[in-house]
């Protein structure tokens, strides 16, 4: 009887229509949205098959068996001409994930970098931060593509006179080329070396902290940590003979042969991204930085906390807090952004999937996989990074 | 990127929307809306490029014309829509240009699963390489393991894998999706070849900071028959689409000129007057869906094939391309058309 309780007197529900009920007419207004959303999506539907079977083109998704007939400039699994093109969307794909992955990263890197540079006390850093915010953040990223794409990478030198760098590394206006790394028989154990010092590092870190709990005394965690990390894989690759070699690039008739070569297209692409998207994120550290009240580090200055461990255990997992939503957000806008790759002729999912679309006329067929690839994309980017803000959200007790 | 997908989505919806509310012909659409609706290429010098007042003019833009002046009498009466090589097909296919005059390869995939129908090829072309002089290189046989620059979406980006492949080379192809991004990136030295058809090359190498330094490879790896196409299903439009090609063949044959196309009207030779519809009870042009005199129109719209090969790609333009084998058949060529009769 609580909400019989509610109802102001002089309003008696037996006697009103039905019709007058708040609740009912919600229900009522919620049905007709939905019946007419899906009206139009079964209209849409229909209208498009039936104009596809009309103008006599093929549909279905059984194209993606067909060879694809053309090749790809930079993939990460193996392609020819002869492979099909559901495989050419899968090498656009992981192409979209790399540029996405790599960019994320360094986003991050530089985007914290500048952000806490804006509240640096020194003026100069302080300064050049909030240019560098200014600038990247009000240019479209496209033009920044475009910007590191014809402005600076273009203008290398032609391949042969590469500019040399240092470990064998050669730059030139056809991309970055490096050694790349031969694994012979026995290489394996490096790599198992790795993962054991890694395994062995997060162990030792939670004894670590245990042990500062219960004792109040801290292990050397960092020296420790690194020397496990470098160490062990060192050791065992020294002790298997050093099965590891590098193809070195040399100068072939057209281009450098042998190592691996990043294309310009990747890496104006990759920075622009790296670089506009960081001066977003910059300004969230900022903000997150900002939002954590004052007293905060007063209170850690008053208890006797040291000025780093302060930045470090109070004010960045509170400012962590603030920041990790917003980041959430340009994590997906970076990721969608690699679509621009088309101006530069990256084979990401979009210049790959165009590719096929016009090869096979198959427009609907390659617009719904596009969807439901960014769909997929930035969900799992959300997942995630809801994961990771429930991992860090304060924990009341 | 959710912008581009949504607008995709909505343009489906559209494209259905549009394809309905169209009338039965397209020559009824054509004459109801008063102009012709052209797809042409975004600006390949000779055969479609707009000037500095945005006049478009070539080779493809004359067969719009062309077609214009058989159904209006008027050959301005067009409306271009530039289409980049990826665009192009679901432009024809969505209605939103009439027909597609846009050196297109004629390709049985195009011909059948994309809903197209091509018939007269107006210029017989095979894919080519340029390279710089400076390489040294005599044949498409030396490039193994150049950076090739191509054009994403065309039959020339095919026609590159199968030749390399074929003859065992490695290469790195470098792949743009508009014209203008692919001369850029050539001219700045990201690659060392260009690949397209040999037309398309001789166009494109005027347009190069410096033309001299660069050359065309002897070799020919492809048949690449460039032609007009339309949509399946409308038998009248296609006819008329074909049959101001072989008016244009025709009239070149006869030796009907733009400049003389009056004067032949008093010709006594049948088979002129017939051509030309003033033979007595004629249904030359009626049977078409167009009047009597529709060829008379073409004519004093564009001139014949020769004129309009000769003005945008031939001797009398800076591409100074060979008749070659677009020569009439009388003269070396395969450029032949079916009799007016």
């Amino acid at each position: 009887m609580t909400i019989d309780a509610t109802i102001p007197p002089g309003r008696d529900k037996s006697t009103g229509s039905v019709l007058n009920d708040p609740k009912v007419r919600g229900y009522i207004y919620q049905g007709l949205t939905l019946l007419l959303l899906v009206v139009f999506v079964y209209w849409v539907t229909d209208n498009t098959i039936e104009n596809l079977k009309r103008a006599n083109i093929a549909s279905g998704y059984g194209f993606l068996n067909g060879r694809a007939g053309f090749d790809v400039g930079q993939s990460l699994v193996a392609f020819t001409s002869d492979s099909t093109y559901g495989r050419a969307l899968v090498v656009g794909f992981f192409n979209t994930i790399l540029v996405a992955v790599t960019g994320i990263i360094t986003a991050t890197i530089i985007g914290f970098l500048i952000g806490i540079g804006r509240l640096s006390k020194n003026w100069l850093i302080a300064k050049l931060s909030m240019i560098y915010v200014e600038v990247f953040r009000n240019i479209p990223p496209l033009l920044v593509i475009f910007f590191w794409y014809s402005g600076v990478l273009a203008v290398l030198p032609q391949p042969r006179e590469s500019m040399a760098l240092p470990l064998n590394m050669y730059i030139n206006n056809r991309g970055l080329a490096f050694p790349r790394p031969v694994f012979d028989s026995g290489a394996q154990f490096t790599f198992y070396a790795l993962i054991i010092a890694i395994i062995a590092s997060i162990a030792f870190v939670r004894y670590a902290n245990k042990k500062q709990l219960a004792t109040g005394k801290r292990p050397p965690v960092l020296w420790i940590v690194l020397g496990m990390l470098i160490g062990l894989p060192v050791i065992t690759f020294l002790a298997t003979g050093m099965p590891i070699s590098f193809d070195v690039p040399i100068a072939g008739k057209f281009n450098l042969t042998g190592g691996s070569v990043v294309g310009p297209e990747f890496l104006s692409l990759f920075l622009a991204l790296s670089f506009y998207t960081a001066a977003f994120i910059a300004e969230i550290v900022r903000a997150g930085i900002r939002g954590v009240g004052h007293g905060q580090t007063e209170a850690a200055h008053a208890l006797g906390i040291r000025p780093g461990l302060t930045t470090r255990l109070v004010v960045v997992p509170q400012a962590m807090r603030i920041i990790i939503p917003p980041l959430t957000s340009q994590y997906l806008n970076l990721t969608k952004n690699s679509s621009l790759a088309i101006a530069v002729g990256y084979a990401d999912l979009v210049a790959v999937g165009g590719t096929i679309l016009n090869q096979t006329g198959q427009a609907v067929e390659v617009v719904s996989i596009w969807i439901v690839v960014y769909l997929t994309l930035s969900l799992s980017t959300s997942l995630f990074m809801n994961w990771f803000n429930a991992k860090m959200a304060l924990v009341e007790r | 990127m959710a912008k581009r997908i949504l607008t995709a989505l909505l343009g489906a919806a559209v494209m259905g929307l549009g394809a309905q509310a169209a009338s039965a012909t397209t020559l009824g659409d054509v004459k109801a809306k008063g102009f012709l609706q052209c797809g042409v290429n975004t600006g390949l010098t000779g055969f479609a490029s707009p000037d500095a007042s945005g006049n478009w003019s070539g080779f493809d833009v004359d067969y719009c014309k062309a077609i214009a002046a058989a159904i209006f009498g008027d050959a301005t009466k067009v409306k271009y829509t530039p289409t980049s090589a990826k665009d192009r097909f679901p432009a024809l296919q969505s209605g939103e240009v009439d027909v597609l005059a846009r050196n297109t390869t004629w390709t049985i995939n195009r011909d059948t699963a994309l809903g197209f129908n091509f018939r007269p090829v107006n210029y017989y072309d095979g894919q080519g390489f340029m390279v710089r002089k400076a390489l040294n290189v005599k044949s498409a046989l030396e490039l193994s393991g150049a950076a090739v620059c191509v054009q994403t979406g065309t039959t020339t980006e095919l026609n590159l894998a199968d030749y390399f492949k074929a003859n065992n080379l490695q290469y790195n192809p470098v792949v743009f999706e508009k014209l203008e991004e692919v001369n850029a990136a050539y001219d700045a030295g990201r690659c060392d070849v260009y690949t397209t058809d040999q037309s398309g090359l001789y166009s494109l190498r005027l347009t190069l900071a410096a033309p001299d330094d660069h050359m065309i490879l002897p070799e020919i790896i492809s048949k690449e028959p460039l032609g007009p196409a339309v949509r399946q299903g409308d038998d009248q439009w296609f006819d008329i689409v074909s049959w101001v090609h072989y008016a244009l063949i025709n009239a070149e044959d006869f030796g009907i000129t733009q400049a003389n196309v009056e004067e032949m009207k008093k010709s006594p030779n049948p088979d002129i007057q017939r051509f030309l519809g003033v033979e007595a009870d004629t249904k030359i042009g009626t049977d078409l869906g167009l009047e009597n005199d529709w060829a008379v129109k073409v004519i004093k719209g564009v001139g014949n094939y020769g004129e309009i090969f000769d003005r945008n790609i031939g001797a009398g333009s800076p591409l100074k391309i060979e008749r070659g084998l677009n020569a009439l058949w009388s003269k070396g060529g395969i450029q032949y058309a079916p009799p007016v009769r």
